[in-house]
């Protein structure tokens, strides 16, 4: 810059002194802004470490004390565990009664007790990602600003919504736990409520950002506002709120999982348990098959949605 | 458009005879469509039977949901009026009743007498059979009173002579429709219009004169009657004792608690205390006294909700951060246009992969057993998790960024590390900064429910508060205050990042 400024004109040096002014200014707010991200940073690690129940120095030892909780009595066990075939090491302790779990269907075919579990989680997911598609199908148009011209009811859907999705899960799921007593039915109530608020907004932006001209011509034909909407938007919009369907599908299997370990039943449930007490290889079965399962649901819906909207899938979206 | 001419029928019949496809074509999809919504409605048959959903509503109990929610928003005042052998009473509260002890509120109205009676004061042993129950008129004494050591128990029973204050009538009023009055061994219960009298002749006699009504019920002749008023409370007639449950709105004792000597003060004599009254605590001035037992309200607890709160905060926060800071040059790795090396690209791509997979349920329970309960733990599941899923949406956006760009840089001759710098950087700085934005705002709701696993912050505090059942009010509050930071965080993350990509940042 210096060896160009001395042949500026003028208004030319005029215009560079102002851009290096600007770009001073800008340089300062950025360094103020990183000083600030740096002190709420160090008081945020200061007061986690002050409030946590070990100290992260003390602790950093133990950091893989979880996986050596893990460790089964030889490696086979995790098959065993998995399939609930009965173990050498059988004492009658709850530790090693692999076959307890099993689910007869006929006399000698059997579901494992963790896939079934695993099947329950899925079902929580997919059962209440239903649900709250469908709802949240049914809101998103009356939240949308080009379909619903009364800011009013817009407003009042939008907070609708947005309760619905910050309301955190783990309070509903307790309330429902104390009226309907242990088992999945809370974790589904918890996690539809949710997934009505969270894909209810992803819809209505993608109805906003709708194609009009279908709208238009059916308005001209003299179309009532359900059919505009049925014929004129649901039928360019339909892909994506399959795509979200899918992505939330995923975080749900999540948070159904999380959900159990706190007392509404599936595989997070018996994941708790099992850490709870010790059982090194029923633990590492449900871990692995948990892992299987989440890269599994992944690839399934990742594959889906890349047919359904092409790369579009694969845009931010929670 | 307007260009078109008007199709006539005729033209219209020789193009779709002549293109079947384009007219018939849509039964391909509307077949799809039928068996999609079929396959639906049978999933949703499958999972009513698979989780017995019938069934689990069917034997809800829908009248205790009604209580629970109440109690989010209201209280209630739980008097016991003790009815001794001789008509006489007592009126006692709970030890932690939110009036506080030795209350005497307006709406439990007593008519007081002083009498000097013989009395037998029953042994320990005594007082749990069942005859002799009711003849001692002890019954409203606490346990730690009656007892009188070990010589008391042998003899079973030693006439006393005492002078006490006794109450010969109570009349609780609800409101001005429903009351109850307890005297002379008799209670009258009026609720919407409707008088009930009921006779107390002794355990097993309870007797109501005339048809009960609908707000009333006696599961067994000569037992317990329930009278219930709705929102306004209820009430349990037995022999001996009446119990009252009178609801208010709102949350009692918010700011101070019942040991708090600023208890049951008016705000003008709270303030005249504060600033101007003789110090209640030698040792403090009564500001920091009144701060004091705000923070360690005994029934709210303050100062641990809002460090739980805070803990949850900056878990979201660190978590984020971190994930952010580690993703942003690893992603860099792992696009295949920024590195030319598939081994790396694929290395990190499934690092990326595993984080993600692994769950923060699991990274959660992993790092408690490591760091112990608190937000240490939180803060790592949150980091590991989002640095998978962060990588995972960097590297997408590296892999679709305009090459025109870098190369125009590169045409000039710029390092390697200034190609990325000046061609690629600008172009995903904004899409980067926003993504970690909208995870930072995603985090603080997620790290509630960790928290529930023994992670740190709020979630725990509510599980714990949930699971007595009873403190519902505390749920509520804290419910309160994590929809307040959400929603803050959500306005704050939205206002950020429409200033960095433009209006549509979603």
């Amino acid at each position: 810059m210096s060896v160009l400024s001395p042949q500026l004109s003028d208004s030319g040096a005029l215009v560079e002194r102002h851009w290096q002014e600007l770009s001073r200014r800008r340089r300062t707010y950025t360094i103020l802004g990183l000083l600030a991200l740096f002190v709420a940073l160090s008081g945020s690690l200061w007061f986690a470490n002050e409030t946590n129940a070990g100290k992260f120095f003390d602790r950093l030892p133990h950091l893989f004390d979880f996986v050596g909780d893990l460790v089964p009595r030889d490696g086979m066990e995790v098959v065993r565990a998995l399939f609930d075939l009965p173990s050498p090491y059988d004492d009658g302790s709850f530790k090693y009664n692999y076959p307890e779990g099993r689910l007869y269907i006929t006399d000698t075919i059997y579901i494992p007790e963790y896939f079934y579990k695993m099947l329950e989680t899925l079902n929580i997911a997919i059962f209440s990602t239903i649900i709250g598609m469908f709802f949240g199908f049914l809101l998103c148009f009356f939240a949308a600003k080009n379909l619903m011209p009364n800011f009013l009811v817009r407003g009042v859907v939008r907070r609708f919504m947005e309760i619905l999705r910050a309301f955190p899960e783990v309070v509903i799921a307790g309330f429902f736990l104390a009226i309907l007593s242990l088992g999945p039915i809370p974790a589904i109530i918890a996690v539809s409520i949710h997934t009505i608020g969270a894909l209810g907004k992803l819809f209505f932006e993608v109805v906003e950002n709708a194609d009009m001209k279908p709208e238009e011509g059916l308005r001209a034909v003299g179309g009532n506002w359900v059919e505009r909407v049925w014929f004129g938007i649901v039928p360019q919009v339909l892909p994506n709120f399959m795509s979200y369907f899918l992505l939330r599908l995923e975080i749900n299997v999540r948070a159904s999982t999380i959900i159990g370990a706190v007392g509404g039943g599936g595989i997070g449930e018996l994941l708790r348990l099992s850490i709870g007490q010790g059982h090194e290889a029923k633990t590492l079965a449900i871990v692995l098959l948990l892992l299987a399962t989440i890269i599994a649901v992944d690839q399934f819906s990742a594959w889906l949605r890349r047919r359904l909207v092409g790369d579009q899938a694969f845009q931010l979206a929670h | 458009m307007s260009g078109h001419p008007m199709i006539s029928a005729a033209e219209m019949e020789a193009i779709s005879a002549r293109h079947p496809a384009l007219v018939k074509g849509s039964n391909h999809s509307r077949i799809r469509t039928i068996a999609l919504v079929a396959g639906l409605v049978l999933y949703m048959l499958y999972s009513w039977w698979f989780f017995a959903i019938g069934g689990v509503l069917g034997n809800a109990n829908w009248n205790i949901a009604g209580t629970y929610l109440a109690d989010w928003v209201s209280y209630e005042v739980r008097p016991d009026v003790r009815i001794a052998g001789d008509g006489t009473m007592q009126v006692t509260y709970p030890r932690f009743s939110p009036l506080g002890p030795n209350a005497s509120p307006d709406w439990v109205r007593l008519e007081k007498e002083t009498v000097t009676r013989t009395v037998e004061t029953p042994a320990a042993t005594e007082q749990a059979a069942p005859t002799q129950k009711n003849s001692s008129s002890f019954s409203f004494m606490a346990p730690g009173a009656a007892t009188g050591g070990s010589p008391q128990t042998e003899t079973a029973a030693e006439p006393q002579t005492r002078t006490e204050e006794v109450v010969t009538r109570a009349e609780i009023v609800f409101n001005s429709s429903t009351s109850i009055t307890v005297a002379d061994r008799a209670a009258t219960a009026t609720h919407a219009g409707e008088t009930l009298q009921v006779r107390l002749d002794g355990p097993g006699k309870v007797i109501a004169e005339g048809a009960l009504p609908s707000w009333a019920t006696q599961p067994y002749p000569g037992e317990k009657i329930t009278l219930a008023f709705g929102f306004t409370g209820w009430a349990d007639i037995d022999a001996d004792k009446v119990s009252i449950h009178n609801r208010f709105l709102g949350w009692a004792n918010f700011i101070f608690d019942t040991n708090s000597p600023f208890f049951g003060k008016s705000y003008s004599e709270i303030m005249s205390l504060i600033f101007s009254g003789e110090r209640i605590d030698p040792d403090m001035s009564n500001l920091a006294l009144a701060w004091d037992n705000i923070l360690y309200n005994s029934e709210w607890q303050h100062l641990d909700v809002w460090t739980k709160l805070l803990q949850t905060i900056v878990m979201a926060f660190v978590g984020t951060l971190f994930a952010t800071l580690i993703a942003f040059p690893l992603c860099f790795l792992a696009a295949r246009n920024i590195t030319r090396n598939f081994v790396l690209n694929q290395a990190t791509k499934r690092l990326f992969d595993f984080l993600r997979s692994v769950d923060m349920l699991i990274w959660a329970l992993f790092f408690t057993r490591a760091f112990g309960p608190g937000p240490l733990a939180g803060i790592s599941a949150i980091f590991f998790t989002d640095t998978g899923t962060l990588g995972k949406l960097y590297s997408e956006a590296l892999e679709n960024i305009d090459d025109k760009q870098r190369e125009g840089v590169k045409s000039v001759g710029a390092a390697p590390l200034a190609v990325q710098r000046f061609g690629v950087l600008p172009q995903v700085l904004p899409v980067f900064a926003s993504q970690a934005l909208y995870f930072w705002e995603s985090n603080t709701r997620s790290a509630t429910i960790i928290g529930a696993v023994g992670a740190g912050g709020i979630g725990l505090k509510l599980w714990e508060a949930m699971r007595t059942n009873s403190d519902w009010e505390n749920v509520a509050y804290m419910v309160l205050l994590i929809l307040i930071v959400v929603f803050i965080f959500d306005g704050v993350s939205n206002l950020l990042r429409s200033r960095l990509i433009g209006k549509r940042a979603h």
